[in-house]
């Protein structure tokens, strides 16, 4: 063949550095951000010394304790659920051919939010004792978390063994979601009207996403989670990119296509139950962020899937910051924001139409 | 022979839908797989680079079973478009592109991205390097999946109804474009079709499906008047016009359409074998 004859397509090149060029901006203002959203709270600290700080160069030694204890592992989580979400989302979409798709079709955040109840209202792990905003106890946090967790996995399974039956039907998975997140739906209310006041309040806050619940050790088992989803995710996206081709094409492209839906469900789903069961359940970010990034650097997973990555953690990060400082002294749970601050954006950008 | 096909038989749920298949392919030929809807040319075409697993039989590729070959392997070897092509939001360049996934170890290389630069030159679709898949005419996007299946650098090209959503000029365009890299590039192209004229024009060898099976599989001289009728149930003429063959149903040569020529007593020789017509 004399195929390998053909030039390099500049053009072609320089269409996609401006794609790189946009990721590599978005973490650039990421990290911008993660000093802006630890500088900023109850206790404003400069965002010179917070940066001297994360070094190591620390000027004084007051902010340490907030900045290493409290708003440092808060911004990193938000971070990591954002990105973790994001990705999830831009999976789904892909997996379920449906645009529609996040990491909570699967029925997943319900499934979480039934454990939870579960947890506070069988297992009696926690009670509000105040009235005042944010004194909610989970008396046994690491038990709530297990039990959403385990009906997590659950609802996974289940879906995951209705796709076996049906040979990885999108549709059908998608309408299984659709079921299970009914039937788990009607399970809390089932369990919250036998609550008491206490117990109804603690499981409606913990349904309220919140990353400022995760310390250190949350923080470090959610980022190996979500980085080790987004690798898989990055090293799969030629086979996405077959996949969004079509089923048939993909499998002429070698892509073994009823595996790659299972695992890209199955790590998806870890991912997601891992987020919801730590922080609650924080909704839009896994379906608007892919669908942001689509908005400005088109389908291609090469570059869609790192986008997410990048927006996700972003557009929660910015949640989160702007949860603090909204009513402040008090702090909003992130869930609340995440919407607040993304649906105009998105709005705006299906308004606008593809950027060319 | 860069393909053959011994004793294939293909069930869906219990139900008989290919038996007894047998064929063979060289290199630089275009076969045309022919026959009623349903009669299960698709599935033929798809057990032959293992989208369906055949209940029995064997298909061998250059030399090696199917079935001993990893899918990669296989896409290496064999280039499938299918009938539906999914669009979305990316360039002709980066959906040709993926063509290359069967050769593509982490990324890409220079080689792919020469490889693809040349196939937009090869199918003369250069003007649609950048412009987006999803706003593409038909014609447009079925020349950006087959010069995605030609970038696979198979040996054998797969087409399901390669223009059968096609207009007149897409039709020509696609199959010369598909001649010519059959000529140079000595590969094996096996294709459904439905028009009958097209097959005849541009396919050396023909497969006539009938009743899950081969009813009829040869060159250009299997195809009787006779021999359509007893595949397709229809009364047809083969005439010549400027040299080229073409097969015409009976009821619509009258005009009217309506029905079943009976007045005309003088064309009826043609539904006999192989008599032609020249007209001047």
């Amino acid at each position: 063949m004399h195929l390998a004859d053909g030039e390099l397509p500049q053009d072609y090149l320089g269409y996609t550095y401006r794609k790189v060029l946009f990721i590599l901006g978005g973490i650039v203002v990421l990290f911008l951000l993660l000093i802006i959203s630890i500088s900023v709270g109850a206790v404003s600290i400069p965002p010179y010394e917070v940066f001297m700080t994360l070094i190591g160069q620390n000027l004084t030694d007051k902010w340490d304790r907030i900045i290493w204890n409290i708003r440092l592992p808060q911004a990193l989580t938000a971070i990591a659920a954002g990105a973790g979400l994001s990705v999830a989302g831009v999976a789904m979409q892909s997996i379920l051919r449906n645009p529609l798709a996040s990491p909570f079709t699967l029925g997943i955040s319900n499934a979480g939010a039934f454990g939870a109840a579960v947890a506070v209202i069988i297992f009696g792990t926690g009670r509000m004792t105040s009235t005042t905003a944010g004194a909610v106890v989970i008396n046994n946090p690491y038990l709530t978390t297990i039990i959403a967790f385990a009906f997590c996995m659950l609802a996974t399974m289940a879906i995951l063994a209705i796709a076996k039956i049906k040979a990885s039907s999108p549709e059908v998975v998608i309408l299984a979601g659709v079921a299970l997140s009914s039937l788990f739906t009607a399970g809390v209310m089932f369990l919250q009207y036998f609550a008491d006041d206490t117990q109804l309040a603690a499981v409606v806050h913990w349904t309220f996403g919140d990353v400022g619940r995760a310390g250190w050790p949350e923080f470090f088992l959610m980022a190996t989670i979500t980085i080790a989803a987004c690798i898989y995710f990055i090293a799969n996206r030629w086979n996405y990119n077959a996949m969004d081709a079509g089923d048939e094409t993909a499998r002429g492209l070698g892509v073994n296509v009823e595996r790659l839906r299972n695992a890209g469900m199955i790590v998806a789903a870890l991912v997601t139950s891992v987020l919801v069961s730590f922080l609650g359940v924080i909704g839009f970010v896994g379906l608007v962020c892919p669908h942001m990034v689509r908005r400005v650097i088109g389908d291609e997973q090469r570059y869609l899937i790192p986008g997410s990555i990048v927006m996700g953690a972003l557009l929660l990060l910015a949640s989160d910051t702007v949860a603090r400082l909204i009513v402040a002294p008090y702090v909003l749970p992130v869930a609340i924001l995440t919407a607040f601050m993304g649906a105009p954006i998105f709005i705006y950008l299906l308004l606008r139409g593809y950027h060319r | 022979m860069i393909l053959s096909v011994d004793e294939l038989k293909f069930l869906y749920r219990n139900t008989k839908v290919l038996d007894d298949i047998a064929f063979s392919i060289s290199e630089g030929e275009i076969v045309a797989i022919l026959g009623p809807n349903g009669v299960g040319k698709t599935t033929l075409l798809k057990c032959l680079n293992r989208i369906l697993v055949p209940k029995e039989g064997v298909v061998t590729v250059g030399g090696d079973p199917l079935g001993s070959l990893e899918l990669m392997e296989v896409a290496r070897r064999i280039g499938y478009v299918p009938q539906r092509v999914e669009t979305g939001r990316l360039t002709g360049f980066d959906a040709v592109l993926l063509g290359r996934r069967p050769h593509i170890g982490w990324d890409i290389t220079e080689k792919d991205l020469r490889i693809v630069d040349a196939a937009f030159k090869k199918f003369m679709i250069d003007h649609l390097r950048l412009h987006s898949i999803d706003e593409m005419s038909g014609g447009e996007l079925q020349l950006i999946a087959i010069a995605r299946a030609f970038v696979q650098e198979p040996r054998i090209l797969l087409l399901d109804e390669p223009t059968s959503a096609l207009d007149l000029k897409n039709q020509v365009e696609i199959l010369d474009r598909i001649r010519n890299i059959v000529t140079e590039h000595q590969i094996a192209v096996v294709m459904t079709m439905h028009d009958l004229n097209t097959a005849l024009r541009y396919a050396d060898r023909f497969i006539f499906l009938k009743d899950h099976s081969i009813h009829t599989y040869g060159d250009r001289n299997v195809i009787t008047a006779d021999e359509i009728e007893a595949v397709y149930g229809v009364p047809v003429m083969i005439g010549e016009l400027w040299g080229v063959p073409c097969v015409i149903p009976e009821c619509l040569c009258n005009g009217n359409g309506n029905s079943k020529r009976e007045d005309n007593q003088e064309l009826s020789p043609m539904r006999k074998g192989r008599a032609y017509v020249r007209y001047t």
